[in-house]
């Protein structure tokens, strides 16, 4: 059999080089535009509007990411980002596990219908009830908890699905046999199936951080005030304020990404795996 | 045990605060945005109830209707180019060639950067003078070809849409990609060994197994389509004289700018609908399809 596979493969090398070629060619065209910004985002203006617009920077201007920092106030909007994302999985994590352990484990009647409530609610977005919260949640507009809250509301459907799902697929044995040890459902739930959700977890929060960290049109409608700025709508108002600094924008846009892909770096498997679920279970 | 999980004391526990929070958030001010959907409305003084008005106006509405062609024109790129694309790309990368995990990695990554960073990049890549499309022109001799792509009416569309495709080709290609990996090697292996071609074996055998995925992305496309925001926002804003609208920007537009609050959720609304309809129709056109293969 090894061999018949080689005599397809050395029969079909056109086809193979011109595999290649495409691939090659496809990689250029995802990865150019960011290597392009990469490099203007270390260029002064005369190369990036001079003979220099593709290679790499000939003097690099390392203090076009030092004033962002410094006049730009960035690492505030990045902390702003953090701490909405970090809320935000928080509390999705602990309200849709908890839900969904009610869901799946205890009894009432209502539960399928709640149930089906959750899932008609995966197909709602966000912008259709961005007019009515924008009046509902007055009080505390212009801070963090008018983005956390509407978040983690439209992050529970998809979260609940999944724990959920898992849920499901674990077998009851050790929580009957701790609660005829004398375990609550409350002991239950925390001491038993809590630790069994961390796999289930960790994807539930990888969507979560994405979807909060690139979020724009509640951010941008929200905020006011500079410093409650999240990272998109304080690049985006970074760049109207430089629009002729285009090394600086470059170094803004540039920061603003390095934390997903630090966390890519580290995680590329389980991103990759957490949104294909995302998207299989959805 | 069976009392325990009736205890109405923990059901509550468990269950109230995510229900209350969806209720607040999500469930009611969907009721909230239909409601407006029948006032005429600016948001200061009190809606005057005007029932369906409208709606009527919408349909009548030449930047609604522009609005609703450019959105559907984006889900038909979507569908019909963006997918495509991801498929072939999965398919090659599925059947495993060198490389393998590195080109999965470079179609995927601008899936995870924001849209405002991709949206504001691009821009850069289209200024009329210093962008590199432009320059790119120059450099080939062809400063004909040189457009002010973002702002001109005929080109502000398309120039919007190539980098919402772009950006989201990996996604597709992910999705599509690990669905052919999860069908059991022994088939394929199987077919291999009946000398089946590797065009022969994505077509015939991997196609039909993923056909479900497909069905799935192919929702995601129209719906995000519909949805889609951020890039338009940022790019053009919706213009020149509204050539590059699409749906989400037209509400944001007439909320915040024209303080149309009823007129604003109608087209929420509608955006909803919408959404279901295609929901719906995409599932019966892929139940007749699969039915077929089943045959």
């Amino acid at each position: 059999m090894k061999q018949t596979m080689k005599a397809k493969k050395s029969h079909n090398a056109p086809i193979r080089i011109l595999t290649y070629v495409f691939l090659v060619f496809w990689a250029l065209i995802q990865l150019f535009p960011l290597y392009w910004l990469f490099t203007f985002s270390l260029k002064n203006n005369k190369e990036i509007f001079g003979g220099n617009i593709i290679g790499l920077p000939q003097e690099w201007q390392w203090e076009n990411y030092q004033k962002i920092f410094t006049q730009a106030h960035i690492y505030r909007y990045m902390l702003n980002s953090l701490f909405v994302a970090a809320v935000t999985i928080v509390l999705t994590l602990i309200l849709a596990s908890m839900a969904s352990y009610a869901l799946t484990r205890l009894k009432w009647k209502l539960s399928g219908l709640v149930y089906l409530m959750f899932l008609t609610g995966m197909m709602l977005s966000m912008q259709a009830v961005l007019l009515p919260l924008y009046r509902n949640l007055k009080p505390i507009r212009d801070t963090l908890w008018s983005l956390i809250i509407p978040y983690t509301a439209f992050n529970l459907p998809m979260a609940i699905l999944l724990i959920s799902g898992t849920l499901r697929s674990i077998p009851r044995e050790m929580e009957e046999a701790a609660f005829i040890d004398g375990a609550s459902v409350y002991r239950l739930f925390f001491q038993i199936i809590l630790p069994m959700l961390r796999a289930i977890m960790a994807t539930v929060a990888i969507l979560n951080f994405l979807d909060a960290w690139n979020e724009l049109m509640f951010a941008q409608t929200f905020l006011n005030a500079e410093k409650n700025f999240t990272i998109t709508v304080g690049v985006n108002n970074l760049i109207g304020r430089y629009s002729t600094k285009w090394g600086m924008i470059g170094a803004g846009l540039t920061v603003a990404t390095i934390p997903t892909l630090v966390l890519y770096a580290f995680l590329s498997r389980n991103i990759q795996e957490s949104l294909a679920m995302g998207a299989v279970k959805g | 045990m069976e009392k325990a999980l009736r205890s109405k004391k923990a059901i509550c526990f468990f269950i109230l605060p995510a229900l209350t929070l969806f209720l607040l958030v999500v469930a009611i001010p969907i009721f909230q945005s239909a409601s407006y959907s029948l006032l005429r409305w600016n948001g200061i003084s009190n809606g005057i109830f005007v029932a369906a008005d409208n709606y009527v106006n919408m349909v009548k509405d030449p930047i609604f209707r522009l609005s609703l062609r450019n959105s559907l024109l984006l889900a038909a790129a979507s569908v019909f180019i963006q997918m495509p694309i991801s498929m072939l790309l999965a398919m090659i990368l599925a059947n495993g060639v060198k490389g393998e995990n590195f080109y999965r990695n470079a179609f995927f990554v601008p899936v995870i950067i924001s849209s405002t960073v991709i949206a504001n990049l691009w821009m850069k890549l289209y200024h009329p003078s210093y962008g590199l499309l432009n320059v790119m022109f120059e450099w080939m001799g062809r400063p004909e070809w040189k457009r002010e792509w973002l702002g001109s009416v005929d080109t502000a569309l398309i120039s919007c849409f190539i980098p919402m495709i772009w950006k989201d080709i990996g996604y597709n290609m992910l999705l599509f990609y690990s669905a052919a990996k999860a069908i059991s090697s022994d088939i394929i292996e199987s077919a291999k060994v009946d000398g089946a071609s590797r065009t022969r074996i994505a077509l015939h055998i991997i196609m039909p197994l993923i056909l479900p995925m497909v069905e799935a992305v192919t929702i995601f496309c129209i719906v995000g389509s519909l949805k889609s925001f951020d890039m338009i926002f940022i790019l053009t804003g919706g213009g020149p004289t509204h050539a590059s609208s699409v749906l989400s920007l037209m509400m944001y537009t007439e909320i915040f700018s024209n303080n149309h609050y009823g007129y604003a959720s109608a087209i929420a609304i509608s955006v909803i609908v919408i959404c279901l309809f295609f929901t719906v129709l995409v599932q019966g056109l892929f139940k007749g399809i699969l039915r077929r293969f089943g045959e």
